[in-house]
């Protein structure tokens, strides 16, 4: 007989989905597979806008990391209105950015690792699922739960002292920025009461990590054997081979860590890349092109973003990335649970960064924005924290939007997260006569370990569960989640 | 011959000129009527309805109505605060107003009023009409999906010989403002941004010019429309 669980919703990722796996009548897993079900259009409905609405409008795909498609949308305008291909700003320009942008790296990976991830990390996948969540943290783990709370409000309040708004602001417009960092918030970030300042982010954030190691070094079964595939990766890196979330060239490797993208001009980035429609997806699936549509996927987001760097340029970070490369025997890691120590390595590298920033000069005072010759098209990249996110504009003479072209990072993860949710079921359900919660919750555990958002990757509207349907043979079990 | 009259509006006594339209008797004594179509030196033409006050208990347009001897306004009453209420929200949904990707939010009229009257959702059902984006013009682009018909830029926008730039077009519900190519297509810098100034919601746009001014910083960022007038 067979069999269909659907797990409704799947928590704790941004994005509505659904898994299905199909087991024969052996209880062999035989295919699984990420279904997003949900549809959103913002490609679609920005065009005829005037284009210096698009930084503003567009953003409002997502609540989470809004800054992304603020900043790549604002990078891809740069272009449009003569200002260069991100590294043509002025130097005001160019730093509010940067400093709203780790802001939001600050403010998103926390809210993931505290509020997301963390819960499986420090109950189990296997608890009971009315623990797994961050009210039981704050309850089990109080001291943990304040500083993600606490580290999201002081990210929040960069990107409010950089955007004029915690969530949708507008600071980034065509060739630069609307604002200067005020005395006040300059002071308030470096030297505010405890515990919002910088000094006290960056040891937060060298907590966390320690708090990732201890656990790491008690559960290596969980971190390291949990999912494990080979995989090629892509994200932006610095033109001296630096980790840059903000700005750089495109660089891959393959499983075996040899460059296959040599640090490209992303604005050539349809050279080198497309994307596969799916009848069961609303999501696509892009893919090198001169790797073919089956063997062309690859991997975004901060393990991606570790495994493709040479060196970070912040002295603490790059000590924990040391370790880190170290424990992969200096290559790269494929272990998707990798990238939980990956953005806590990024958490810590932003706090940095910001703490650079806000003691350089330029965020104070000088030229905040610059154009040049205007040209019809321009593309912008940017590392959001769950990966590279590409935004591509076309306009008319009229100065009207005519295409959009949105790659969302999730979109780039969309077969990893496919073969992670596959490997996982098949260790984990395979001849199993029972198919438990916490099987279930292994599943949910594998695409968070992606942080995927899903409303971003379909530009989708609405509620965000995941629901997992199991069939065997062609019978179909519901399991619903309620919560 | 103009000479003094006296008025009460809400009870609080106030000199005026005859001849003088009440809402500027108002704003003199500190008071505070709304408009949206009504502008500072241009003809009135009480299109909008939402400065509706009672004078002597009929309802009646503040900024065409001229104040005459003992005349008693009132302008906060229950049901005038009620009507205005209506008439924002009839606003919205006869229209597509988007605030959150619009330039004008922050320094918007309706939305301000929409603030100040707190509306929450539109009672009524929303007609979201289908109307376009005209970005001819070299200077402006005009956005009828914003445009609440209260002609300022018909009646405040002309050129050096006089001539209006902007008018109506069609009729009924399908009217729209449209410019005029011959006239429009040489707009000035200064007109055109003094056009865009003009309107009160985003219908009117300065090309290639947007959300360069912060949050925080626009006009009604700080304090409620009215604000300005109450505080005299």
């Amino acid at each position: 007989m067979g069999q269909k669980i659907t797990i409704e919703p799947v928590t704790r990722v941004e994005g509505h989905g659904k898994v299905t796996i199909h087991l024969d009548n052996e209880g062999k897993v035989t295919q699984t597979r990420l279904h997003i079900v949900e549809f959103r259009g913002f490609e679609r409905f920005v065009q005829g806008r005037p284009y210096w609405e698009a930084p503003v409008l567009v953003q409002r795909l997502c609540g989470i990391c809004p800054v992304s498609h603020h900043l790549a949308a604002a990078k891809a305008l740069d272009v449009i209105v003569g200002a260069g291909t991100g590294d043509g700003l002025t130097p005001t320009g160019e730093k509010m950015r940067r400093l709203m942008h780790y802001g939001q790296i600050f403010q998103s990976h926390s809210l993931h690792f505290f509020h997301l991830a963390s819960p499986d990390l420090l109950f189990g996948y296997d608890a009971d699922p009315l623990k797994r969540n961050v009210l039981a943290l704050a309850l089990e783990n109080k001291d943990l739960a304040v500083q993600g709370v606490m580290m999201r409000k002081f990210g929040q309040e960069i990107i409010a002292a950089t955007a004029g708004k915690k969530i949708h602001g507008t600071g980034a417009i065509p060739g630069g920025i609307n604002k200067h960092l005020s005395k006040e918030d300059k002071e308030r970030f470096l030297h505010g009461a405890d515990p919002l300042n910088i000094d006290t982010m960056i040891e937060w954030s060298q907590a966390a990590l320690e708090f990732f190691h201890d656990y790491h070094d008690k559960n290596k079964a969980v971190i390291d054997d949990f999912v494990d595939f080979p995989s090629s990766y892509l994200s932006l890196v610095g033109k001296d081979g630096s980790l840059d979330l903000y700005h750089g060239v495109l660089r891959a490797k393959d499983k075996d860590g040899k460059i296959i993208l040599h640090d490209v001009d992303y604005q050539d980035y349809l050279r080198y890349i497309d994307e596969e429609v799916r009848s069961w997806s609303y999501m696509k699936f892009p893919y090198l092109k001169d790797f073919g549509k089956v063997n062309g996927w690859y991997s975004v987001g901060p393990l991606a973003r570790l495994n493709n760097a040479d060196f970070i340029d912040t002295p603490l970070a790059q000590a924990e990335f040391e370790k880190f490369r170290a424990y992969s025997g200096g290559r790269m890691s494929h272990k998707p649970m990798h990238a939980h120590w990956a953005r806590l390595i990024e958490i810590l590298h932003s706090a940095e960064k910001i703490r650079d920033l806000l003691h350089d000069p330029d965020l104070m005072e000088g030229e905040l924005t610059t154009r040049g010759e205007k040209k019809m098209e321009g593309v912008g990249l940017i590392e959001a924290p769950r990966g590279t996110l590409f935004h591509h504009y076309k306009i008319n003479d009229r100065d009207q939007i005519e295409m959009c072209n949105l790659i969302v990072s999730t979109t780039n993860n969309n077969q990893p997260m496919n073969n992670a949710v596959n490997q996982v079921a098949v260790r984990m359900m395979t001849g199993q006569e029972e198919i438990t919660e916490p099987m279930m919750n292994a599943v949910e555990v594998a695409i968070r370990a992606y942080d995927p958002c899903l409303s971003c990757a379909t530009h989708a509207l609405g509620q965000m569960p995941l629901e997992i349907s199991l069939f065997k043979g062609e019978t179909l079990i519901d399991l619903k989640r309620n919560r | 011959m103009s000479h003094v009259v006296k008025i009460t509006i809400d009870g609080v006594e106030c000199m005026a000129t005859s001849g003088q339209y009440i809402i500027d008797v108002a704003k003199e004594n500190g008071i505070y009527i709304p408009t949206l179509c009504n502008y500072p030196g241009v003809k009135p033409k009480g299109s909008c309805r939402i400065c509706t006050v009672k004078v002597n208990g009929r309802m009646m347009t503040a900024c065409t109505t001229p104040v005459s001897e003992n005349m008693e306004i009132d302008n906060t009453s229950g049901d005038i605060v009620e009507l205005r209420k209506a008439i924002i929200e009839l606003l919205f949904i006869e229209g597509n107003h988007f605030c959150p990707a619009c330039e004008k939010s922050g320094n918007c009229e309706l939305q301000a009023l929409a603030y100040r009257y707190s509306m929450m959702v539109p009672r009524f059902p929303y007609t979201f009409p289908q109307r376009q984006v005209d970005a001819q013009n070299p200077k402006l682009v005009k956005d009828q999906n914003r445009c609440i018909l209260c002609k300022r830029c018909i009646r405040a926008i002309h050129d050096a010989d006089g001539r209006a730039i902007f008018a109506y077009h069609k009729r009924g519900n399908k009217v729209e403002i449209c410019l005029d190519p011959k006239i429009g297509k040489n707009l000035s810098d200064e007109l055109a941004q003094k056009a865009m100034d003009v309107c009160p919601v985003g219908a009117l746009l300065v090309k290639e010019k947007g959300f360069d001014q912060p949050i925080g910083e626009r006009k009604y960022d700080k304090e409620p429309i009215g604000s300005d007038i109450e505080k005299l």
